[in-house]
């Protein structure tokens, strides 16, 4: 069974599963495991590990401060940046850092050398344990718009030697890509329906651009149609697993219980979708 | 003296745009000769963000005495009065009723945006 390397657990749509399979793959693997929940805008994959939180930290992005003393207002910095976070009227510069996304641009383009950077907090960095897994979650700021270098500092924040799952946020944008681009699998979490097809193929769309490996898991496979499965075979997408609608599982996540033990035989196909993930990756 | 006007179109006959960061054009209008330059604000109808603050800084660099557009949001109000530009919020007609307006003296500069921004 793989013991080392990273594997993402991604969806396009949300809802499907992600969390549920991140963690309990996390509860099958043999240790070092390290789970880094990078769902920052809506961190859930605590209430399954209920973690020791160990150390908590602000993550922020730099932005701009403005020496008015070296300042000219020749206006470079407001052209450079692409985020139009700085204006430059008059004889001085206004800087709106909340539309900054820290690229640094503009203290570089300064020919006065008068602009350096001061942290501006993003959301919070949480690091703890549960049992012998390693875990690493961020949340994001209400209102605060710019996810991913929060994702990337949860991401730095991992141990990375042994078997390292990243339960990534949904969507296939930024921070989607933000959380699973490097590693060496991404498993897709999908359900048999139109909504569940059309994001899975975005999702794949994405992963394959990215060039890594991915697989599928069909979750309440026993709904909906065969759109997910004809996808999967006519794109050379493994189906890593299928989880049929269970009555048992939905209670089971309601009450925020370890599902691998809670629920009969659930843990024999993670375990199984943990190998058939490492067989495929190689 | 010089007003802008956020304008949907190039002539004064065109309605003012309600949008101030993403209106489609500036008139720049010089009151005491009549001279109207027209300038094209495209490229900020097409911003990901920060339209506001980039407009206004297009419309500082016209150096009016007053702005008169539909709404004006907080990033956009704070660059143009950074600017000393007055400005006056929810005008609604042409550009040319939008100018005589304010040479008779009936249209009052806002204290403040009148819309929420976008982010936060």
């Amino acid at each position: 069974m793989r013991t080392h390397g990273t594997i993402a657990v991604a969806s396009g749509k949300g809802g499907t599963g992600k969390t549920t399979i991140c963690t309990s793959l996390a509860f099958v693997a043999d240790p070092p495991v390290c789970l880094l929940d990078c769902d920052v805008e809506e961190p859930n994959a605590h209430i399954f590990l209920n973690p020791q939180i160990e150390e908590s930290r602000s993550v922020g992005i730099p932005v701009p401060r403005v020496d008015a003393d070296r300042c000219t207002a020749c206006g470079e910095c407001a052209r450079v940046c692409q985020y139009n976070a700085l204006a430059v009227v008059k004889d001085r510069v206004l800087v709106f850092g909340e539309l900054c996304h820290g690229c640094g641009g503009c203290r570089l383009a300064c020919p006065e050398d008068a602009i350096t950077e001061e942290d501006r907090p993003i959301g919070s960095l949480e690091k703890g344990r549960s049992g012998s897994i390693e875990f690493v979650h961020g949340r994001l700021e209400v209102g605060e718009a710019l996810s991913p270098p929060l994702i990337s500092a949860v991401r730095k924040a991992g141990n990375r030697s042994g078997l390292t799952l990243i339960d990534a946020p949904p969507g296939t944008s930024c921070p989607v890509i933000e959380a699973v681009r490097g590693s060496d699998f991404v498993v897709l979490v999908t359900e048999p329906t139109p909504f569940g097809v059309n994001d899975l193929a975005l999702a794949a769309d994405m992963v394959q651009a990215l060039g890594i490996p991915a697989g599928v898991v069909i979750n309440r496979s026993n709904i909906g149609d065969e759109k997910a499965r004809r996808f999967c075979s006519e794109n050379g997408i493994p189906v890593l697993l299928e989880i049929p609608e269970d009555r048992n599982l939905a209670e089971a996540y309601s009450r925020g219980d370890r599902l691998v033990d809670a629920v009969p035989g659930y843990g024999e196909r993670i375990r199984a979708l943990l190998a058939r993930s490492g067989e495929v990756m190689g | 003296m010089k007003v802008v006007v956020s304008s949907s179109g190039e002539t004064l006959e065109d309605p003012v745009d309600l949008r101030f960061g993403r209106a489609k054009y500036f008139l720049s209008v010089d009151t005491d000769t009549g001279d109207v330059q027209v300038v094209n604000n495209t490229q900020n109808v097409e911003a990901m963000q920060g339209a506001g603050i980039q407009a206004a800084q297009t419309v500082a660099s016209q150096s009016p005495e007053y702005l008169i557009t539909g709404h004006c949001g907080p990033k956009a109000f704070s660059v143009l009065r950074a600017a000393g530009i007055q400005i006056v919020v929810g005008f609604e007609g042409s550009v040319g009723e939008a100018v005589e307006a304010l040479k008779q003296g009936r249209l009052k500069p806002t204290e403040g945006a009148d819309v929420q921004g976008h982010w936060m």
